[in-house]
């Protein structure tokens, strides 16, 4: 019995601390000063999340905290930093995008640092409970955040499709942790390991485990667990978008790691055929259907899908090589996606927001450097050497021929050249399509915030031979946490 | 003990059968009618594993509160349910199919089943002893873990809700810039010098 009030090592989680009670403080900030609000709450709530990242890249310790519930290692750091940044940068990237649609909400900010705060719990799960909370903590703000334009039907449509599929999802999880919980007694990842090592598993462990993969597959919105993607990222506001294609996918493919690596590490031979139907089902969605797409939001819901299909072949191998390429893959995949939505979101002629693909007919002629950043991310998004998007999948597919999934990594190529078609396409019709009717006039000035983060996006992919050393370091750091 | 099994599979017998009828019947208020009944006979359930504040908790929390807001909700809103359930019949085969399935493979599941060897040593939260003179109750029990080992999930929970809360705030509050506000402090301020106007009238005349 415990009779002190006393949480063991505390201290791990104060960059957690920090974003939920300072979301608390913003949110009476907001209500407080009442006209002005969006702006100062806007501001603020990106101070605090660089102050979360300070404290995180300041703290020196490690181990479990709250009994067993929470963990903090170098993989937790490494992808705490990753969400925080694709956080701030989604927050940066909304500002002008606010101010000129007129839905100035200062609730925005403070839904996006909540959702952060349920980000990193997640990625420091190790205990069922932690993982269920943190996920809920984050898609309850998501749902909000894809219906917070609310007088437009696509966006509520959007976050009543969302919220409707992702109970449905929660529920399978819940189901799924409940059957684990059951055959071996244990709620937390190292207990669950212990049990699973040390008996014989039993059919039913493989129920649960099953349904824990689809409900986190529905947050990685992997195939067949898809289906939201489209619908919501096209009727979601761009830069809620933008927000839901970076950060959170990053947070779910940590817990995904964490999950399988962790907890069900003695049976990895189970969750393995999962991972690798999820990851050809995927990657080859992912390229066949985005084909046909006209609207470029719609086409980057299905560059996601084919995106988590490509990291998921690196966790298939299961090997730290493989977990290695998951972590970079989600590092470049989060920061091209970043910079592809900052010029979908400068996609504005006088009359308003455009999100067809062939709106940016003649791109070359009228915005040459901003077509000249799309294209490069679009060949970095394709895989072309020597981008950042290269190197992505080329880690992935090198730690699957180690682990002998040849077929895999092959037809995770052949995915690769059909899905470099519709860049290419994007591309295409940037640079040789002449500039017709309301093309000529062009898109309205870029906002600087946008100009920033896709200046500093094509900087990361053209550059990236030159950090690749200093970066493949960091995440091997990271993926030694399970190994 | 037998006492016991006929209680149980009364209990059981009817959550799942007014479960069925919450998604079935035709009338939304008597679904939610159903279920409160399911929600009873849960309860219940809880009262024979010797769950008994979880029991009560129930009832009030999702009886009392949620059950009675559903109500309200349901006969606030102006929804044509029978035409909802138009596609029913259309969906049901393979709705069916897909249930039966699954249905089965559960069987199959909880046919195999095999609970560890060491699951009931090693459960997450020991249950104290209850019965006899050194027992403690089920309030105890739950509060002696609630706000110290799982106070960190507690907190998440907290945190939660707010969210909801604010979602709730953000999606459905409208700000009518027109409406007339009743302001207590300009009311109090008011004095008879500014408030009313004393006109002499002459009488016969008029103002």
């Amino acid at each position: 019995m415990l009779s002190v009030f006393e949480i063991p090592n505390v201290n791990l989680a104060t960059p957690e601390i920090v974003l939920g009670i300072g979301a608390m403080v913003l949110l009476m900030v907001g209500v407080f000063v009442g006209r002005s609000a969006n702006t100062i709450v806007t501001g603020l709530a990106l101070a605090l999340i660089v102050i979360a990242g300070v404290i995180l890249f300041r703290m020196q310790g490690e181990g479990m905290a709250m009994h067993g519930a929470f963990i903090m290692d170098d993989f937790a750091r490494y992808m705490k930093i990753l969400a925080l940044i694709g956080s701030a940068l989604t927050i940066v990237m909304s500002v002008t995008y606010m101010r000129k649609e007129k839905f100035e909400k200062f609730e925005y900010p403070i839904l996006v640092v909540l959702a952060t705060t349920g980000m990193m719990l997640m990625i420091s799960a190790s205990s069922m409970l932690t993982l269920y909370l943190g996920l809920e903590l984050q898609s309850l703000a998501l749902y909000v955040c894809a219906a917070i334009n609310r007088d437009s039907p696509k966006a509520a449509e959007a976050g009543l499709k969302y919220f409707v599929l992702g109970a449905l999802s929660s529920g399978m999880l819940l189901y799924g942790i409940s059957l684990t919980y059951g055959y071996t007694g244990h709620l937390d990842f190292v207990g669950i390991a212990d049990a699973l090592s040390s008996s014989e598993r039993s059919i039913g462990l493989v129920f649960g485990l099953v349904f824990i993969l689809a409900g986190l597959a529905f947050k990685i919105s992997a195939v067949p667990f898809h289906m939201w993607t489209p619908d919501v990222y096209e009727g979601a506001p761009t830069p809620v978008t933008a927000f839901f294609a970076a950060a959170p996918k990053v947070a779910a493919m940590a817990l995904l790691i964490r999950v399988t690596m962790g907890a069900f590490e003695p049976i990895t031979h189970d969750w393995k055929q999962i991972i690798v139907f999820i990851s050809l089902a995927s990657m080859i969605l992912g390229a066949f259907a985005a084909i046909g797409q006209t609207n470029i939001k719609r086409l980057m819901a299905y560059s996601s899908i084919g995106h988590m299909g490509f990291a998921l072949v690196g966790l298939a191998a299961g090997t730290q090589a493989g977990v290695n390429g998951v972590i970079l893959y989600m590092t470049i995949y989060m920061i091209m996606t970043l910079g592809t939505f900052a010029c979908i979101l400068a996609m504005r002629r006088k009359t308003g927001m455009v999100e067809n693909i062939e709106d940016l007919g003649g791109l070359a002629k009228t915005h040459p450097v901003l077509a000249i950043c799309l294209t490069l991310l679009m060949f970095s998004l394709a895989g072309i050497p020597p981008l950042g998007g290269f190197f992505a999948k080329y880690f992935v597919f090198v730690a699957a021929i180690d682990a002998k999934l040849y077929w895999l990594a092959g037809i995770g190529f052949l995915a690769s050249v059909v899905g470099a078609f519709y860049y290419l396409r994007i591309i295409k019709i940037m640079w040789f399509q002449e500039p017709e009717g309301e093309q000529e006039e062009g898109f309205v000035p870029m906002a600087n915030e946008l100009r920033l983060v896709l200046t500093a996006s094509s900087l990361f992919v053209v550059l990236y031979v030159l950090f690749a050393g200093p970066l493949f370091e960091l995440t091997t750091a990271a993926s030694g946490s399970f190994f | 003990m037998v006492l016991q099994a006929i209680f149980f599979y009364l209990f059981a017998t009817i959550t799942v059968a007014s479960a069925f009828m919450v998604i079935s019947s035709r009338n939304p208020v008597h679904s939610v009618l159903f279920l409160i009944l399911a929600f009873v006979n849960a309860s219940g359930l809880f009262m024979l594993t010797g769950a008994e504040f979880l029991a009560l908790l129930l009832i009030v929390v999702y009886v009392g509160a949620v059950a009675v807001l559903f109500l309200f909700v349901i006969m606030m809103l102006d929804v044509d349910f029978v035409e909802l359930r138009q596609g029913f019949l259309q969906y049901l085969p393979i709705g069916g199919l897909v249930a039966f399935i699954v249905f089965a493979e559960l069987l199959m599941v909880v046919g195999s089943w095999i609970i560890a060897p060491g699951a009931v040593s090693s459960i997450t939260q020991p249950i104290p002893e209850m019965s006899g003179p050194d027992g403690i109750s089920n309030i105890q029990a739950i509060g002696q873990v609630l706000y110290t080992k799982y106070v960190f999930f507690f907190q998440i929970a907290g945190l939660i809700l707010l969210v909801a809360m604010i979602g709730a705030i953000v999606l459905t509050l409208h700000r009518k810039p027109n409406v007339r506000r009743q302001d207590i402090m300009t009311q109090n301020a008011r004095d008879p010098k500014t408030a009313i106007e004393i006109k002499d009238v002459e009488s016969g005349k008029g103002i």
